[in-house]
């Protein structure tokens, strides 16, 4: 019987759990930023005709950081970053609650078109109602036709077992015919040079703070704590756990996978299509036929590098929208093209994905978080010693 | 019987399914040769995840491989043909430019696809997630350098031309179309068939064809009989992202001669479900991937071609979005089980099996 | 050192080996063991599950790297890379799991890292055809070489295996419990094609449990036991009581006391069992069991005779296809794994990673993990009670003694033995009818143990009904009250745990009784 350790003071053993928690993605962050210094150079040697600045890509993520918050920071551009957040964040909580769950939500861009029409479509039939009517009616319009979206490959795979990585990539195409037709069809506004359909009047959310700032920021912040509440503070959240984490077990514990499923499904759908929502009712006001956004897939990079938990979402959605919206201005001023963003994303996935060589590296140990993705999903071959018989 | 449904819905539904099959039947010809370039593309995503899928290596990344390929095989061809200026060649209009971008093409995907077999083999990463990755930085770096070179407003090296088959050939009555679709058509799209055939030959008569099968089903026991099954692994999946990049390659060098961002547009996910309709086999991926080209074929000869009478009159109201979505539609059907289960290697990546594995 | 038997001359040696060693963490799997082979030579290797017999023939084929020790063939010294090295020497091995691919034919099977060619491309199928019917007729069986292996039976499967390992010119053929699924007339079939190889000049290795059978087939027995070889006999020299003892030993190493049982009512009741694996196959095959409230029914058996299916039936985790479940009276056939936790039977599962802990998750949630629905862990079955189900968590760490820094670690980091005490502490902690334990102590270090009986036996004693499934003889002889011998998937028999005596158990074990009147198990249909 070992005698038990002196208590750890507080603010230390603290420190040493976050440090665990955040470790990987900040190291993957910064690895990242270097590797984008080292792109930036590289293509000012590539391209011709202007003298070569090697503090270019200083330039380039001042201005980067300028576009984002401002420098010093200020309402405006602070206010894009969030606005930019927002449906990063809906879409990375959809895809990380899957994840939680053992499964691969690639759908999250259909399920934020249809999130987007279905807004547009409730918006036009009560814009004419008082705001406080027309609102909640909208985003329930979005949310179920996002619901729907994922209910679909949700019910597949439970029935059939048809893998919903499948499904949900090929729903996303099939979103974007509808939406196209939908817009072009029964919400077209006749006699428009282009499909447009009409604006939602009083389901229009309103603006909060500086210039563009809306309602949708709440509720996306708000949805971190609805789903960090569902995910660790249910029955439910803990049955959704126990089946991504191991499925043998939750079947001897009584869960019953199918009926998971389904509702995680489900669940991914109406929170994407939430951040579709957003996007229309928050900023856009009507949709025409060339809409479209990469938010579905940046949706992924968001969950993984948050670790599929909604405050860790919550951060790398920040990171990300931030980005976003400072490319913009790094493209203006220091001449980078805004999608270097998209490289950076990438890169700071590779690295995290890469978690067994940095940890080797930078000597991690313990530090448990990286791609949280449902663990042994799938099994590629190990070629080692069996074990003894 | 016509009679009774006449009189039953009050159209003759019958008679219009016919009439349908009849039009489809008497536009072939036209239409033939569009349908073969379209599937080209599509086919060679379709081998690529044939050939990694039945290694046992899920593969999502092949849109991303493509668009690499599809970029550099253009900014190659660029960057090369002001050095090598040379007239085209009468067949095909090939020049050394074209053939340097095009090999660098090739290899360029095959390096992204070693990027996926190292994430996925080595480090043991999920599959589709490091897929996934693939996809996200292809898009960006291409993205990226596509905008950063657009600004010098580069020329194109041009692209490879068509072959004029034989006018006595094609003229044949009844089968002489067939000739033209085949013929009609630049290099890469006259070598689709070929490609297929020989896969397919390769696939289930060779002996490298035999041990790729053997691990995508039971990799231990391939083990104990000492293939390196790792080594056999990363092979395939360079090869397959090698097939991708002359998917690209079509993309930008054949069927246009210019890169946009994104111009593969989801031809990758359409090449994995033309995998999955044709049942993990080349020829099978072949003929999915031409009944998804048909689709297309099919919306755009109802505008230009439109049949007449009432026929006509139900096609042109069918919204053009639906048979953009139709493959789609298809493949879920498929996948769920619907008309016919398909079923993947037994080791593959595991993500079309049944159950919950740990 | 060599084992040299007096009065024969001395043949050159097909296969030595000699003081190999190997040792995974926490075990000796292999303790200098030395093995003979002679040309032309059927040798048996026997003893229990876990003796190390496959390490040692894994060591043979190259699949793992002895820590001491070298091998011979035919007298000379090699170093055994992997399986293809293995295979260009001429060893060739049969698994005990088949290394077939279920989709692709015969031929194909054969042909797979050994590829007839035409040339450097194509297989040259004709002629692999017209071998592998040669081979087949030689040996007395015809094989079509296109029928997909998948459609064959196990027996058929095996024949496959061998002209594997024919195809291949093997001089060594080891043979890893080929006879675990064949059915007599089929072992007898295999035996006479082992007989002809012999007559041929090619070594067999034959590895197995089963006794009568080794008797009947080999031309030298080595008794492996606990890693150490135990004895070498000729089968005119020695019989099956013998062998039993030198494979089992004959003290059983008693942990702890389990005293008197007290037993009074049937609480489990089990007629006419079946059930069937995952393959479809018939595995408990009518089962007929009691199991009284005070007492312990531990069945003994040989792994993969049907135990686990039967435990899995018996939690609701497998449907039965036939019989009677029936616990204090009602009647539970075929409930769910919920159904049953509530009706107060606990379970400890063989695998604990698989259907025990959810190792991504802290100690406190797993020791919720039946039970987080219910109040006070839960209220209104929707939110979860933090304060109570850590309080919970405490109580039993401290009563359990899980050595663990805080109920919130993670179940991952603990060690094996902590790991068995969550589940352990999870299970027994509550009020029960019926307690099913699937080995519970394997894998285990003496402390962790010793815990698990004697809280088992303290459950005993508090009158719960104990199914006892283990592999380990000496755990079932300790703790058991009456015991049952499991053999291929029927319960052979019962005996009074007082007067049981460890070699006739042993032997139950391995032969499933003397007069072998247990009906010879189904064709496995392999879909």
């Amino acid at each position: 019987m070992t005698a038990p350790a002196a208590p750890v003071p507080r603010a230390r053993s603290l420190l040493r759990r976050l440090w665990a928690l955040t470790a990987q993605p900040l190291i993957a962050i910064v690895l990242a930023l270097l590797v984008g210094a080292v792109i930036i150079l590289a293509s000012e040697l590539v391209i011709p005709g202007q003298p070569f600045d090697p503090l270019l890509p200083a330039r380039a993520y001042i201005a980067l950081l300028q576009g984002a918050i401002g420098l010093p920071p200020a309402v405006n551009p602070i206010v894009g970053t969030l606005v930019a957040t927002a449906p990063l964040l809906l879409g990375g909580l959809s895809v990380g609650f899957g994840f939680k769950a053992g499964l691969f939500n690639i759908g999250a861009q259909g399920q934020f078109l249809m999130g987007a029409i279905g807004a547009v479509a409730a918006g036009i039939l009560v814009s004419s109602q008082p705001s406080s009517i027309a609102i909640p009616f909208a985003i329930a319009g979005g949310m179920l036709a996002g619901a729907i979206w994922g209910f679909i490959p949700g019910i597949l795979k439970a029935l059939s077992g048809a893998h919903e990585v499948v499904t949900t990539i090929m729903l996303n195409y099939v979103a974007i015919s509808l939406f196209a037709a939908i817009v072009a069809g029964p919400l077209a506004v006749p006699g428009a040079p282009s499909p447009i359909t009409p604006d939602v009047g009083n389901a229009a959310y309103p603006i909060l703070i500086g210039r563009g700032g809306h309602l949708g920021l709440l509720i996306a912040l708000g949805a971190v704590g609805v789903m960090g509440w569902l995910l660790y503070r249910t029955t439910f959240g803990f049955e959704v756990r126990t089946a991504g984490a191991n499925p043998d077990a939750a079947r001897y514990a009584g869960m019953r996978p199918r009926v998971l499923i389904v509702a995680t499904m489900a669940i991914c759908g109406a929170l994407a299509g939430l951040a579709g929502t957003g996007d229309v009712l928050g900023t856009q006001h009507h949709v025409t036929s060339s809409y479209g956004t990469t938010v579905g897939f940046d949706s992924i990079a968001v969950a993984l590098l948050g670790g599929s938990n909604p405050v860790g979402i919550l951060f790398a959605s920040l990171l990300f929208g931030a980005m976003r919206s400072g490319a913009s201005l790094m493209q203006i001023s220091a001449g980078i093209p805004a999608q270097l963003v998209d490289v950076l994303q990438a890169t700071i996935l590779l690295f995290l994905i890469a978690t067994p060589v940095l940890r080797r590296l930078f000597r991690l140990r313990g530090a448990k978080s990286g791609i949280d993705a449902p663990g042994t999903f799938t099994k590629t071959y190990v070629s080692g010693e069996p074990t003894p018989s | 019987m016509d009679g009774l449904i006449n009189a039953l819905y009050g159209i003759p539904v019958a008679g219009l399914v016919f009439e349908f099959f009849g039009y489809l039947l008497g536009v072939l010809p036209l239409v033939a040769p569009i349908m073969l370039r379209v599937a080209t593309p599509l086919t060679l995503a379709a081998m690529c995840g044939v050939v990694c899928e039945r290694s046992g290596v899920v593969n999502i990344g092949i849109e991303g491989t493509m668009l690499v390929a599809a970029f550099v095989g253009w900014i190659v061809g660029v960057v090369v043909a002001p050095m090598i200026p040379a007239d085209p060649s009468p067949i095909f209009g090939i020049t050394p430019a074209l053939l340097i971008a095009f090999v660098a093409a090739v290899g360029a995907a095959g390096l992204v696809a070693l990027l996926h077999a190292w994430l996925s083999i080595s480090l043991r990463a999920d599959q589709i997630i490091s897929g996934t990755i693939v996809n996200i930085a292809a898009f960006g770096v291409t993205g990226y350098l596509n905008e950063l070179i657009s600004k010098s407003s580069p020329t194109s090296a041009g692209a490879f031309g068509q072959f004029v088959p034989p006018k006595a050939l094609v003229e044949i009555p009844l089968v002489g179309w067939l000739f033209n679709m085949f013929l009609n058509q630049g290099p890469i799209t006259m070598s689709v068939l070929v490609i297929v055939i020989v896969l397919q030959i390769l696939l289930f008569r060779s002996r490298w064809g035999l041990r790729t099968r053997a691990i995508g089903e039971h990799p231990k026991a391939a083990e104990t009989v000492g293939i390196d099954v790792i080594r056999v692994r990363y092979r395939n999946v360079v090869i397959g992202g090698m097939l991708a990049g002359v998917a690209g390659a079509a993309l930008s060098m054949e069927l246009t001669n210019s890169f946009q961002e994104g111009m593969t547009a989801g031809r990758g996910f359409i090449g994995l479900a033309a995998m999955i309709i044709g049942r993990w086999t080349p020829l099978g991926a072949f003929g999915a991937a031409l009944l998804f080209a048909s689709s297309q074929a099919i919306s755009q000869s109802i505008t230009f071609a439109t049949p007449p009478g009432q026929l006509g009159d139900i096609l042109l109201s069918i919204p053009g979005q639906f048979w953009d979505a139709l493959p789609y539609i298809v493949t879920i059907v498929v996948v769920a089980g619907l008309i016919g289960r398909s079923t993947p290697p037994a080791a593959d990546g595991q993500p079309y099996e049944r159950e919950a594995t740990a | 050192m060599t084992t040299e038997v007096p009065g024969e001359p001395q043949q050159a040696l097909a296969l030595e080996m000699r003081g190999i060693t190997k040792r995974y963490p926490g075990v000796v799997a292999n303790d200098h063991i030395d093995l003979v082979v002679r040309p032309g030579e059927i040798h048996a290797l026997l003893g229990e599950n876990g003796a190390g017999k496959t390490t040692l023939m894994n060591i043979l084929y190259g699949l793992a790297r002895p820590d001491e020790g070298e091998i011979l063939l035919d007298g000379l010294p090699v170093r055994i890379s992997g399986p293809s090295d293995a295979i260009a020497r001429g060893i060739s091995m049969v698994h005990q799991h088949f290394m077939l691919v279920p989709v692709l034919s015969v031929a194909d099977n054969i042909l797979l890292g050994e590829e007839t060619m035409a040339n450097p491309v194509f297989i040259d199928q004709a002629e692999a055809r017209k071998r592998i019917r040669e081979l087949g007729r030689r040996f007395h069986f015809e094989i079509d070489p296109d029928v997909k292996v998948g459609s064959l039976s196990v027996g058929w499967q095996q024949r496959v295996e061998i002209l594997k390992a024919l195809y291949r010119q093997a001089r060594i053929l080891v043979l890893d419990e080929p006879t675990a699924v064949l059915t007599p007339q089929e072992t007898e079939e295999i035996f006479a094609v082992l007989r002809r190889l012999a007559a041929e000049g090619h070594s067999i290795v034959f590895i197995s449990h089963k006794l009568y059978e080794v008797l009947e087939i080999a031309d030298r027995i080595t008794v492996i036991r606990r890693g150490r070889v135990v004895g070498s006999r000729i089968p005119a020299e020695t019989d099956e009581d013998d062998l039993a003892e030198l494979m089992v030993g004959r003290e059983v190493q008693l942990i702890v006391d389990r005293g008197d049982s007290h037993p009074t009512d049937v609480a489990l009741k089990i007629e006419g069992l079946k059930v069937a694996d995952d393959r479809g196959s018939e595995v408990v095959r009518g089962v007929d069991l009691e199991v009284r409230a005070g007492e312990i029914l531990g069945i003994a058996g040989v792994a993969g005779n049907g135990q686990d299916e039967l435990v899995e039936a018996l939690i609701g985790l497998r449907k039965p296809s036939a019989g009677r479940v029936t616990l204090d009276g009602k009647d539970v056939t075929g409930k769910g794994p919920r159904h049953m936790n509530e009706a107060g039977v606990a379970f400890v599962p063989a695998d604990r990673h698989r259907f025990g802990l959810v190792l991504a998750f802290n100690v406190a949630d797993n020791l919720v993990l039946t039970s987080y629905y219910r109040s006070p862990y839960a209220r209104r079955g929707i939110l979860r009670n933090q304060t109570a189900i850590e309080a919970a968590a405490k109580k039993t760490t401290a009563a359990f003694d899980i050595r663990t820094p805080s109920v919130h670690s993670r179940a991952s980091r603990l060690s094996g033995g902590n790991q068995q005490k969550v589940v352990v502490g999870r299970e027994f902690d509550r009020k029960l009818s019926l307690l099913i334990l699937d080995q519970p102590t394997r894998g285990l270090d003496v402390g962790s143990i010793e815990f698990i009986h004697r809280r088992t036996i303290a459950q005993r004693d508090a009158g719960a009904a104990i199914l006892l499934v283990s592999a380990e003889l000496d755990e079932v002889l300790e703790l058991s009250d009456r015991i049952a011998v499991m053999f291929r998937g029927a319960v052979v028999a019962v005996v009074d745990g007082r007067t049981a005596d460890k070699n006739e158990v042993g032997l139950l074990m391995a032969t499933g009784g003397r007069d072998r009147t247990v009906p010879p198990p189904m064709e496995a249909q392999a879909s």
